[in-house]
């Protein structure tokens, strides 16, 4: 057996994840660092940015640090568009310390009284996690989500970032510091056997408008996916190639054949996926979810739409 | 074993904190720390219920070592290189029978930080089927993480060691005269935990499927612990060595706290998802009432409540 931290040179050959993403086996001088030639999609792009920071295994980042990573960050993602800050169009909420670090509860909340035109897009971004951009979420145009609860997995203390797009185009952005737990904690899966065994099972709840007495049909739902999401940043023990990444790369969710919420997602977002909004029902036509991962595998299902408390 | 001046240092190091009796003129063979035999052949270091400093070198958690007529297996190396050689020192005091076998009960960094003394000892680390991707995951993380609790001081030679011999399920190991039973368990504490029974004194030791004193830490699935305990109890030990706590401990009794306290935090959480109460606000208030029941409480529940929320809205 080769031992932790040992890289086989003889295997050292690129390594194809992904489709189009070509990874290299470390040398020994920068082992425990990627190096990703060419970034295709925003996800994977953010990798490098990480990677190219000297002593990535050893720093620990700060305010002042994790703002740097969001400065490189920033044009790969939205390009030179530009983005307001703190207008409270979007809100976001996170515990200041981490309790698992694989397990980061996130709130965002829009206020629809400050996006007259409605949100299109909220993008998710986690600065110092090796794939920052956890997730970018759409909204369907009459939607009405207010609310969107997720976790997300925390490398270490970073900002974590919501940027929310408006119907004219604006870019506004909340953010929060997020101190990563410490000790024994790490953004893993906890369970793999049990992640694989019932991949791809997922769960709806539905809960009754929070809101009494008003005309509207606003419930909230919560989608829960089983998926390990692993990150694919590990070197299998016995042969030093990486895992490849397998995560839920797309999910999308309609009501009566609308577009509610879709997403696309990444590594940092938790092991068995949950995210939980509001939204407005229209008739009662099923709620229908589609998710496809990174092996091409698609989960489908769809549950009829509950009077809850109406 | 020859000492190098390195490694002659850290146990230096260990000295002043009262974890080592050991003089800097003294031979590092004839010291160590501080272990207790609580049966024929059985020692056992029993760590501070506190989290991991740099003032208590990582010790944290209870290690032991077992001693038959031909070889020597040690049970965990303890958090820090230097104690795992601390750890070795004091077999070396005991015996000079070969430390031919170190079995790591689970991944954490507080068991197995010390693997590197073990391995350049000659000895075959032995863990659990899980247990190289359990660290495949998270050993990069453990060192940076850690380098933050422990300091860089403290990090200095600590690698991630991965076992060279695998539990896939039961797996005996003959010390001569003397047999070990290991077992392997589905996921519980962590999903790479080990247990060893010594047949000869009915010791079990449990890793950390028992918590004594300490809070019991998730890092695995809470129902499949619970799930556990049954076939746990019937191992017919006469005592048990926890993970963390009171070693030795009566058996099966150690096991009653930790079973009131899964209870407890599965019931509030039960009703909390059962209630529509989302996750970050139900595991502010789980689990509460055994807050006065357990050492870093306060520390590890609220991550315990977390990692259990996640995995009892499947029921
Ligand atoms: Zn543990």
């Amino acid at each position: 057996m080769v031992e932790a931290g040992k890289v086989d040179m003889a295997r050292s050959k690129p390594l194809l994840i992904d489709g189009d993403i070509e990874m290299q086996l470390p040398t020994p001088a920068s082992r425990r660092r990627l190096r990703w030639p060419t970034a295709a999609s925003a996800i994977l792009l953010s990798l490098a940015a990480v990677a190219g920071l000297p002593g990535m295994a050893a720093a620990q980042q700060t305010m002042a640090s994790s703002d740097k990573i969001w400065a490189g960050l920033r044009g790969d993602v939205f390009g030179d568009r530009n983005i307001l800050a703190d207008t409270g169009l979007v809100r976001l909420e996170a515990p200041k310390r981490a309790q698992d670090a694989a397990l980061v509860p996130v709130d965002i909340y829009l206020d629809p009284s400050r996006a007259p035109g409605g949100v299109k897009s909220v993008t998710l971004i986690i600065d110092a996690n090796p794939a920052p951009v956890a997730a970018t979420f759409q909204f369907g145009p009459d939607a009405g989500v207010t609310r969107l609860s997720t976790r997300v997995r925390v490398d270490d203390y970073s900002y974590i970032r919501a940027i929310a797009e408006n119907a004219d185009g604006e870019l506004h952005m909340a953010s929060t510091f997020i101190k990563a737990s410490g000790g024994c904690s790490a953004p893993a899966v906890k369970n793999t056997a049990e992640a694989l065994a019932s991949m791809g099972k997922m769960k709806l709840r539905q809960f009754a408008p929070q809101s009494e007495g008003n005309m509207t049909k606003a419930q909230e739902l919560q989608l829960m996916i089983r998926h390990p999401n692993n990150s694919g940043l590990q070197r299998d023990p016995l042969t030093q190639y990486f895992i490849p990444p397998h995560f839920v790369r797309t999910l999308s969710i309609s009501q009566a054949d609308r577009p509610i919420l879709s997403m696309e997602g990444g590594i940092s977002i938790s092991e068995d996926p949950n995210f939980r909004f509001d939204f407005t029902a229209q008739g009662d036509g099923e709620i229908r979810v589609e998710a496809v991962d990174t092996d091409g595998q698609v989960f489908k299902d769809q549950w009829p739409l509950q009077a809850v408390g109406l | 074993m020859a000492f190098d001046p390195l490694r002659r240092a850290l146990l230096t190091g260990l000295a002043g904190a009262g974890l080592l009796a050991l003089a800097p003129r003294q031979s590092p063979a004839a010291t160590g720390l501080a272990v207790r035999e609580i049966a024929d052949g059985v020692f056992v270091f029993q760590g501070v219920s506190e989290m991991a400093t740099p003032k208590n070198h990582g010790a944290v958690a209870n290690l032991g070592f077992v001693v038959g007529r031909e070889a020597v297996a040690a049970i965990d190396s303890g958090g820090s290189l230097v104690e795992g050689l601390a750890l070795l020192a004091a077999i070396r005091a005991t015996t000079d029978r070969p430390v031919r076998f170190l079995v790591a009960t689970h991944m954490h960094p507080d068991h197995i930080f010390g693997n590197a003394a073990f391995r350049d000892a000659g000895a075959t680390i032995v863990g659990h089927r899980n247990l190289p991707r359990a660290l495949a995951a998270r050993g990069d993380h453990y060192l940076k993480s850690y380098r933050r609790q422990l300091g860089e001081e403290l990090m200095k030679g600590i690698e991630i060691v991965l076992p060279s011999m695998l539990v896939e399920d039961r797996l005996e190991i003959d010390l001569g005269g003397r047999v070990l039973e290991l077992r392997a368990w589905e996921a519980a504490h962590t999903d790479n935990d080990v247990t060893i029974y010594d047949v000869s004194s009915k010791v079990l030791f449990a890793g950390d499927l028992v918590f004594l004193g300490h809070v019991p830490t998730l890092d695995g699935s809470l129902l499949g612990w619970m799930r556990q305990i049954p076939q746990l109890a019937a191992i017919p030990a006469r005592a048990v060595v926890a993970g963390h706590g009171e070693a030795p401990a009566d058996w099966p009794a150690a096991l009653d706290p930790q079973l009131r306290y899964f209870g407890v935090l599965a019931g509030d959480l039960r009703q909390a998802i059962a209630a529509g109460t989302p996750l970050a606000k139900a595991v502010k208030t789980a689990g509460r009432a055994e807050r006065d029941a357990w050492k870093l409480f306060d520390e590890y529940n609220e991550r315990n409540a977390t990692a259990a929320y996640a995995e009892l809205e499947w029921e």
